[in-house]
């Protein structure tokens, strides 16, 4: 409500009426641009030093993490923090596990929300609008509320240190949200294409199969990506269903890492940055389908 | 649809002969539920299923190993004398009251910044957005340090302009502070939202606005907030639910001290049920969960939603 007029508190005081219209406007604007730009760049920094801190450090030696005032460069320069830390623990077999769940995940997730989207999306039938009341309403209740009786469910399928309680589910329906992003994006594409199909003989699932997933490609390679992230980034399930160290993920594995008092900050932070930076490059070869997808999720409601 | 399989004998043509013969609307409808039949049943068996589950568990007691023993109301009654739940709900709620509305108003000005047309924009872009990216327990192993009271990055700066060394991580007063902090920097994803939303708004309200007058800060408060009302209004939302879910940053970073004052709700479930092996406790303290989230959710959908302005309401 404070209202604060640029123009007025900052106009020069003589000038010509006409002249001062287009004199005003342009220094309120360059003030307003030059703080604008500094902001921009104040927040850069701030954002970008813990990366920074993050990268530089995990070369230092464990003496230098604990120099004060904090040295920016590392000196000496220690690769084999990276070396260490990745053989401290069997890291090979966690980022395998990590890989293989992850790939299951996005495999599961595309095929079963793509599938049950296109129901939601393009057929109408009594009770449709009801069952996506339903899919929405799980999108409010939480995993993290039904980890007690899941784990006791798993365990009693005797499911409990292997992948499948972290995979299967994945297949019934791929997530409320995913359901919802697929179901939005079906929605855009003109009946008469679908409608020409059947014509020709296609069945709803040839038409689902062969036409609608095809056009879907985009957002398949967004959910896919979000997928992949969210299996990568995981820790709550891993923790709870994978027991032999064997069977760990990335995640998982340095978190036990992080527990063990005897490990120092050094490998600590190298194996820290050695999984933060596939997500990063993933990040850079895929920006288009990241920006599109938190897009999706945000704004078609 | 598959009229030619009803002359072929194969083991299921009865059901296609039966199929076939069904009105177009009966089709429809036991496709669209074969469509949908993997949602619902995922919706029961892990949904559903766990449901019951933890309200059955809700009366027993279970250590995993030996068998389940029914105690009657005693899990619920533990609940009001439980000295740690208070102390739990504490640490969730103000987490809670404090991130959610920081986060939403610095992810919002990050994208206003981030909408200025100036050249090298996608770089800035980017620099917001990556923390939010960053694997969990990898912005717990850094976080962790940059806290550190002694040597930290955020206390440097902090002594460097002047002020106290803060014990952010061994302090009650200032751990939930830290937290805030930490969950911050990884405002990108509904910063991206944001920056999607203001790009959505017509040029022309400005321009308009600007030739009747209207400073800087009367276009945000009267075009951009409204417009831009059921984008904040999902944010919101989708920062309650993940707020009351924090879990691997306090496990990693504090374990919930010190003095439990980041023993969030989910890390104090998770420690119930898989440290001191109580899973009938753990189940009832879900329950609590569940109905704080689905009271919350209601208030929320009532007091702000009801503000929120659609363009073309139906």
């Amino acid at each position: 409500m404070t209202e604060i007029d640029m123009d007025s508190t900052m106009a020069p005081p003589i000038a010509a009426p006409k002249k001062l219209e287009v004199g005003r406007a342009r220094l309120s604007d360059r003030i307003w641009r030059g703080m604008t730009i500094f902001l921009l760049f104040f927040f850069a920094f701030v954002m970008f030093v813990p990366f920074f801190w993050l990268l530089t450090s995990s070369f230092k030696t464990q003496n230098q993490i604990f120099q004060y005032p904090p040295a920016w460069i590392p000196d000496p320069f220690v690769p084999e923090n990276y070396v260490n830390a990745l053989t401290y623990k069997p890291f090979h077999l966690y980022l395998r596990n990590s890989l293989f769940i992850a790939g299951m995940n996005v495999l599961a997730v595309t095929l079963s929300a793509s599938f049950v989207g296109y129901g939601f999306a393009r057929i109408r039938f009594p009770g449709r609008d009801l069952w996506f009341g339903v899919v929405m309403a799980t999108l409010f209740l939480p995993y993290a509320i039904l980890i007690v009786p899941s784990f006791i469910i798993f365990s009693r399928l005797g499911w409990v240190d292997s992948f499948l309680p972290l995979i299967v589910p994945q297949f019934f329906g791929g997530g409320a949200f995913n359901i919802f992003l697929m179901r939005q994006f079906f929605r855009t594409i003109p009946e008469d294409i679908a409608d020409a199909a059947r014509m020709d003989g296609c069945s709803e699932f040839g038409v689902y199969g062969r036409i609608f997933l095809p056009l879907a490609k985009p957002a398949l390679i967004t959910i896919a990506i979000f997928t992949f992230l969210h299996a990568w980034n995981d820790l709550l399930g891993p923790i709870i269903y994978l027991r032999s160290p064997e069977h760990f993920t990335v995640a998982a594995g340095l978190a036990s890492f992080r527990s063990q008092t005897d490990i120092s900050w050094d490998l600590q932070l190298a194996a820290a940055t050695a999984m933060t930076l596939p997500v990063i490059v993933l990040f850079f070869f895929s920006q288009r389908y990241f920006i599109q997808g938190i897009v999706m999720t945000g704004l078609k409601g | 649809m598959t009229t030619q399989t009803s002359t072929r004998k194969t083991p299921f043509s009865w059901f296609f002969d039966w199929y076939n013969q069904l009105p177009m609307v009966r089709r429809r409808t036991i496709i669209g539920y074969v469509f949908i039949m993997p949602f619902i049943l995922g919706f029961i068996l892990w949904f559903l299923v766990p449901a019951l589950v933890a309200a059955n568990l809700t009366f027993q007691r279970w250590n995993l190993i030996s068998p389940p023993t029914y105690v009657g109301t005693a899990n619920i009654e533990r609940l009001f004398t439980d000295p740690i739940l208070p102390q739990s709900l504490k640490a969730t709620f103000l987490f809670t009251i404090l991130s959610v509305p920081i986060g939403l108003v610095f992810a919002f000005f990050l994208a206003m910044l981030i909408n200025t047309p100036i050249r090298g924009i996608a770089v800035f872009r980017t620099i917001y957005f990556l923390p939010s990216i960053v694997p969990a327990v990898a912005s717990a192993v850094l976080w962790a340090w940059l806290l550190n009271t002694e040597f930290g990055l955020v206390n440097y700066f902090i002594r460097e302009l002047g002020g106290p060394k803060i014990p952010w991580l061994q302090d009650p007063g200032w751990a939930i502070p830290a937290f805030i902090i930490l969950s911050t920097w990884g405002v990108g994803g509904s910063m991206i939202i944001f920056l999607a939303g203001l790009q959505g708004i017509p040029e022309v309200y400005y321009e308009a606005a600007k030739l009747d007058g209207a400073g800087r800060f009367r276009q945000l408060w009267n075009i951009t907030l409204p417009l831009m009302s059921p984008i904040i209004f999902f944010n919101l939302v989708m920062g309650f639910i993940n707020s009351f879910q924090v879990f691997v940053s306090a496990l990693l970073i504090t374990n919930g001290g010190p003095q439990n004052a980041t023993l969030f709700l989910v890390l104090y479930i998770y420690r119930t049920a898989f440290q001191s092996q109580n899973m009938g406790y753990a189940a009832t303290l879900s329950w609590v969960l569940f109905f704080i989230l689905m009271i919350l959710s209601l208030i929320i959908f009532r007091v702000a939603g009801s503000r929120v302005y659609y363009e073309n309401a139906d």
